[in-house]
């Protein structure tokens, strides 16, 4: 495995007069292929972390490295072109006028010819199953589809890491699957690397590794499985508890000895049949 | 309220205007006003009005939208054809008072002024009713073109173009949430006075202002992100065909010219 993310020493002050960093002294690495989840309060700086990596922000210290370069502001563009980010928003960063001119739009800005980027833009659509939404404006999508189109735009543009910046955040739960489902499936297919910036805990338990941010600084690093056993303490880092874990807390309370370590739903399922039937 | 504005309103269809290139269409709707004012007798206007109508006809738009896109500028019109009708002098007089006097010529004028009115109205609202907004500004970015040669922005001037139409329904929605939050609020648009009127535009603007420019960083960030470096080496996605039934419709309107040339005074 070798590392397709790196960050060294990573510092980064919004206004020079801020009392504290945005980031402070973040050093990190993600391989090809991972999918890492980076979990974290409001404010804690996840969004800027992910706007360094392909040099929206740069940083006032310390350094990045994409793929093999370092990142500065001659290789700003190449760097671009490996990293593909989904934002926040979907009204607010969809440019073109249709659905299929916002896939394209990425690729018109590379100068891809008109014939490949038909091909292409039909693929990512197909890919991400909006292939009969080609011609509609985005007044007419709901978010979530949005968002598959934005994903569209940025599968199309065959990067090697996506970045999904609080992507679910502002979709109801269907369109939240939805996206997670399609960023799997596109992950697998690609072997993309994902780094996603997140609140929700599904998209946190389908990661390979979750990093915990606190007040700028890297506080906690590992498998969703050690990072959700921490329990109430989830909450204050910034995620919602599983509902395993609610499921536990509730059990606890009314006095059932429960297991410390982390259940997925299936573990705990299990765990409550074998149990009942102990009795 | 935005619903009655047929000004820039598209409506969707498949006829043979609908599939007309969209530079055949502005640039023919441009030359149409510029021919309108060759006509200068009544052979002539009536002419035009077949002309027009007939292209109405193909549109298979319903004609009320057209009748709709004249209601505007009714107070305009009327306007004009009055001061016309009572101040042109000549010919037989039917009617006298004061300043006022109703002549055979300003009778004349008038109708014609009100033909030509009505006319070039017809036409822009075909236009705008047959042609999506996008493949509007497609047109437009083409036939500003040729001014790169004096570094006029034309790629710059298009990409605005069209992110401005593409956010025009998203604003909408945006005004229509705020108008509904701040009435639920209590702020009462459209009530009172003028100055209470435009107090109350107040808690609309402000917010509808801030969001626009968030939104404009937003995209700015997104456009960034997907490698967009300004016009230079970029390519097209969309691109606009010039079919058999365009080069016919040029070939239309040089015999209506030559007709017209034919017909007047």
């Amino acid at each position: 495995m070798k590392p397709i993310i790196e960050l060294n020493n990573l510092t980064f002050k919004y206004q020079r007069t801020d009392a504290r960093p945005a980031l402070e002294d973040v050093s990190l690495s993600i391989n090809q292929g991972e999918w890492v989840a980076i979990i974290g309060h409001n404010g804690s700086g996840k969004s800027t972390l992910a706007k360094t990596i392909n040099g929206l922000l740069l940083p006032e210290s310390g350094s990045v490295k994409v793929g093999s370069k370092e990142l500065n502001e001659e290789n700003i563009w190449s760097v671009r072109k490996m990293v593909g980010m989904v934002f926040q928003n979907p009204d607010n960063q969809f440019v073109g006028a249709t659905v299929e001119d916002d896939v394209a739009f990425g690729m018109e800005n590379q100068g891809v010819p008109r014939d490949e980027m038909i091909e292409r833009v039909k693929n990512a659509l197909e890919q991400v199953r909006m292939s009969e939404f080609a011609t509609k404006e985005p007044v007419r999508l709901s978010g979530g589809q949005k968002q598959r189109v934005a994903i569209a735009g940025v599968v199309a543009l065959r990067p090697d890491i996506i970045i999904l910046d609080e992507a679910t955040s502002m979709l109801d739960p269907e369109g939240r699957e939805e996206v997670i489902a399609t960023i799997k499936k596109i992950k697998e297919e690609n072997n993309l690397t994902v780094l996603s910036i997140t609140h929700d805990i599904d998209e946190a338990a389908n990661a390979n590794r979750v990093l915990v941010m606190r007040q700028g600084q890297l506080v906690d690093e590992g498998t969703p499985e050690k990072i959700f056993s921490a329990g109430p303490k989830l909450v204050e880092m910034g995620l919602d508890l599983p509902f395993p874990e609610k499921l536990k807390q509730s059990l606890k309370q009314r006095g059932v000895d429960v297991p410390q370590n982390y259940l997925t739903e299936e573990g705990m399922v299990d765990w409550l049949w074998t149990s009942i039937l102990k009795k | 309220m935005m619903n009655k504005l047929i000004l820039g309103r598209y409506i969707p269809g498949d006829s043979l205007i609908h599939r007309l290139d969209p530079r055949t269409k502005l640039l023919m709707s441009f030359y149409f006003i510029g021919i309108i004012f060759f006509a200068n007798n009544w052979q002539s206007y009536l002419f035009l009005s077949v002309f027009t109508l007939f292209c109405v006809f193909l549109s298979k738009v319903d004609f009320g939208f057209f009748l709709r896109g004249v209601r505007p500028l009714l107070w305009l019109i009327l306007f004009t054809v009055a001061l016309q009708m009572f101040f042109t002098s000549g010919g037989q007089i039917y009617w006298q008072w004061g300043i006022f006097r109703l002549t055979e010529y300003g009778v004349q004028n008038g109708i014609f002024i009100f033909c030509r009115f009505v006319l070039i109205i017809f036409m822009s609202t075909l236009l705008t009713l047959t042609t999506p907004p996008l493949e509007l500004s497609d047109a437009i970015e083409y036939i500003l073109r040729p001014l790169k040669a004096i570094k006029f922005p034309v790629h710059e001037i298009s990409l605005m173009l069209s992110i401005a139409l593409r956010f025009v329904p998203t604003l909408m929605d945006e005004t229509e949430k705020i108008m509904n939050a701040q009435r639920a609020r209590g702020v009462d648009f459209g009530e009172g006075n003028l100055v209470q009127k435009m107090k109350a535009v107040v808690p609309l603007l402000i917010p509808l202002f801030v969001s626009s420019f968030n939104r404009a960083d937003d995209l700015a960030t997104a456009m960034e992100a997907r490698g967009y470096q300004g016009g230079e080496g970029r390519s097209k996605y969309r691109v606009l065909h010039w079919h058999t039934r365009d080069t016919i419709t040029v070939i239309v309107y040089v015999f209506v010219t030559v007709g017209l040339i034919y017909l007047r005074n």
